[in-house]
């Protein structure tokens, strides 16, 4: 898995559904792991095969059509919602994206991508449905997502959106930082805290 | 002017980053089988370990088997994933209500059952239903696998505010509505993510009148409109349930915490930056129809015809109907079911368990359709056992269970056959969340209830008019 991400210019898979939920993405019964590896092969599952079946591809599933590929993901709104399973963030990113595009994230969704440099890029419902019109007339489109710069950028079109992340995520993303070593790096002030805290 | 989430947001800030989120401290840490074990593989690379143990309480629940739990797990990954938790724990020092333990079972019915969970706390579990404890007066919400490390580590989080949103609920509920059928009403009039980006208090005479465990249904399903955490502010009510319970404060330690509890509501004139009102006269007992929780009619009503759909909903609503086998604007009334679920950390305390079994008392459940009582909690199963409603259930031709997430997501052996309809009281219904193909319909104990009787969906009203 990269820890880092910076600028990606890459083709895309269009998931034009809207409230996916992290069931969909991995269900529960493949949560049984106990590492964090390997959850790539069950991403979609149900979508993807019939009856549980990996000789039988749904041919109708996206990610079963060979004519899209890429490390981005375009999904509708409300992608993630649902369970706080972060195998869902682990499944996408080991099945290789580093970014999912959505008008509209779920809040623990969109922190479990974070904590695993997998970029959720928030657009408007405009821009992604510009999107999703490019890579279905094209589905070689290349989109360029500028994260030092905030931008997303369909590149045969320039057409640009910029997008939200907050400073201290982007920091973290560019460099490869975790949450947990800055926490770390303040333990003696949360003692202090802890005194004053009853 | 504070509202209730300033108030308690405010005390747990340990630092706030410039540009970025909060650093918050976190009282109480729940963590289970499931979302935990790669959390302390990471602490093992980083050689450190549990921060604060005493803080955190473990159970094992969402892959345990509901049926011979005296006996060795058989799916060997759930077994492993189990005794994961047991190593974990053992190594770091961590309280393990495990099966067989006398407090096992459901997180968020244990939390609460134990008086662990307390107002004006900040409460977090690697579960995004964790959101049940804010029915206390507690910031208390779902996280992933890297924040349960991180609140190891540190008993600290990095939190950015939501936006505060407040759902008055006022009037006198109509006979057969109960909790369930609040939130789903409010699911079905906000959508499933209609508080995405918000923390929500739930406020309101319709509200104030109901029980902790009432209250906790609704909170619990706070996450499925999106929001990062429910909240009720605390009241006599609270303080009434909490009392005595294991782990809640004694003496004069009692009287200072209720001291402080009072002073957690959101003050007079406070501003929130959404605020909705419903008549609590609205309200029917509800069901949903489709694969989201904010797909929900009232029994009496019809699935929404085409014509009702906005144009880019449709095809998410038209895979939705497909998957459910149901048509556009047909009466949901009368459906038939094959399951009945009763259980999950929404509706399986023992307040559930009594309205189940004092409306199926005397009857028996209609041929054909199996019916899953699944209790929260060992202490909740033994409580009904006691009150001999176990039996009520076996003369019904009801299975008691033993505690766990069971059929409510499918990850042990409980699972709705493809095809099937479950009438459940849990809190999803997303496609193959309780099994590969399997149909849910969500609706309150009440309503389950009813449809295990008569094997359909129904109205209770009716049911009683007759």
């Amino acid at each position: 898995m990269s820890k880092q991400i910076n600028t990606i210019q890459s083709s895309a898979v269009p998931l034009q559904m809207e409230n996916v939920d992290t069931d969909q993405i991995i269900p529960a019964r493949f949560l049984k792991a106990t590492s964090r590896e390997g959850f790539g092969k069950n991403l979609f599952r149900d979508w993807r095969y019939e009856q549980d079946d990996e000789t039988q591809p749904k041919q109708d599933f996206v990610l079963n059509n060979p004519i899209y590929s890429g490390r981005i993901l375009v999904a509708g709104k409300n992608f993630g919602c649902g369970s706080s399973r972060e195998h869902a963030a682990w499944a996408i990113k080991d099945a290789g994206f580093d970014v999912v595009v959505s008008s509209f994230f779920a809040d623990i969704f969109k922190n479990n991508a974070l904590n695993n440099f997998l970029l959720p890029v928030t657009v408007s419902e405009e821009y992604l449905k510009e999107l999703f019109t490019a890579i279905e007339a094209d589905p070689n489109t290349i989109i360029e997502v500028n994260l030092p710069e905030q931008f997303i950028n369909i590149v045969s079109s320039g057409k640009k959106a910029s997008f939200d992340i907050n400073s201290y995520k982007k920091t973290c993303l560019l460099n490869g930082y975790d949450d947990i070593d800055y926490l770390l790096s303040i333990r003696e002030q949360i003692e202090t805290f802890e005194h004053s805290h009853s | 002017m504070k509202t209730l989430f300033e108030k308690i947001w405010e005390k747990h800030v340990v630092q706030t980053i410039e540009g970025g989120p909060s650093i918050l401290y976190i009282d109480r840490h729940f963590i289970h089988e499931v979302t935990s074990p790669q959390a302390f593989n990471g602490l093992n690379k980083r050689g450190i370990k549990v921060f604060r143990p005493n803080q955190v309480v473990a159970t094992a629940d969402h892959n345990v088997p509901t049926l011979d739990q005296h006996l060795p797990i058989k799916e060997e990954l759930s077994r492993v994933q189990v005794d994961t938790l047991k190593k974990n724990c053992a190594e770091h020092g961590i309280e393990l209500y495990g099966l067989g333990h006398p407090f096992q079972g459901i997180v968020h019915v244990i939390g609460p059952e134990l008086g662990i969970t307390q107002p004006g706390m900040t409460i977090v579990c690697g579960d995004s239903h964790t959101s049940t404890h804010g029915a206390f007066g507690s910031i208390a919400f779902g996280i992933g696998t890297s924040e349960v490390e991180m609140v190891l580590a540190t008993q600290c989080l990095m939190q950015s505010r939501p936006k505060l949103m407040r759902i008055n609920i006022d009037g006198q509920l109509n006979d057969g509505v109960v909790s369930k059928d609040i939130v789903l009403y409010i699911l079905a009039q906000i959508t499933a993510s209609g508080a995405t980006g918000y923390a929500v208090e739930f406020a309101g005479s319709a509200i104030r009148s109901l029980s902790m465990e009432a209250r906790m249904t609704i909170c619990n399903m706070s996450i499925e409109m999106g929001a990062r955490c429910g909240m009720i502010a605390p009241d006599q009510t609270t303080f009434d349930y909490i009392q005595g319970r294991r782990f809640a404060p004694q003496g004069e330690d009692w009287e200072k915490s209720v001291a402080y509890w009072q002073t957690l509501f959101s003050d007079e004139g406070a501003a929130f930056d959404t605020e909705i009102n419903i008549k609590a006269e609205d309200i029917e007992p509800m069901i949903t129809y489709g694969t989201n929780p904010g797909m929900g009619i009232g029994v009496g009503g019809h699935i929404p015809g085409l014509g009702e759909v906005e144009e880019k909903e449709k095809p998410s609503f038209e895979k939705s109907l497909a998957y459910m086998g149901l048509q556009p604007g047909a009466a949901i009334k009368g459906t038939k079911v094959d399951y009945v679920f009763i259980g999950s950390c929404t509706n399986s305390r023992i307040e559930d368990l009594r309205l189940v079994a004092g409306f199926v008392n005397g009857k028996q459940k209609a041929p054909g359709v199996e019916v899953w009582i699944v209790p929260g909690s060992k202490q909740v199963e033994k409580q009904a056992i006691e009150e001999g409603i176990d039996k009520i259930f076996e003369a019904a031709g009801f299975i008691l269970r033993q505690p766990g997430c069971s059929a409510c997501l499918g990850m042990n052996e409980d699972k709705i056959p493809a095809g099937k309809y479950c009438i459940s009281t849990s809190n999803r219904n997303f496609e193959g969340r309780q099994g590969p193909n399997a149909r849910t319909f969500l609706a309150s104990p009440l309503t389950a209830a009813l449809a295990a009787i008569t094997g359909e969906v129904g109205d209770v009203r009716e049911y009683w008019k007759n």
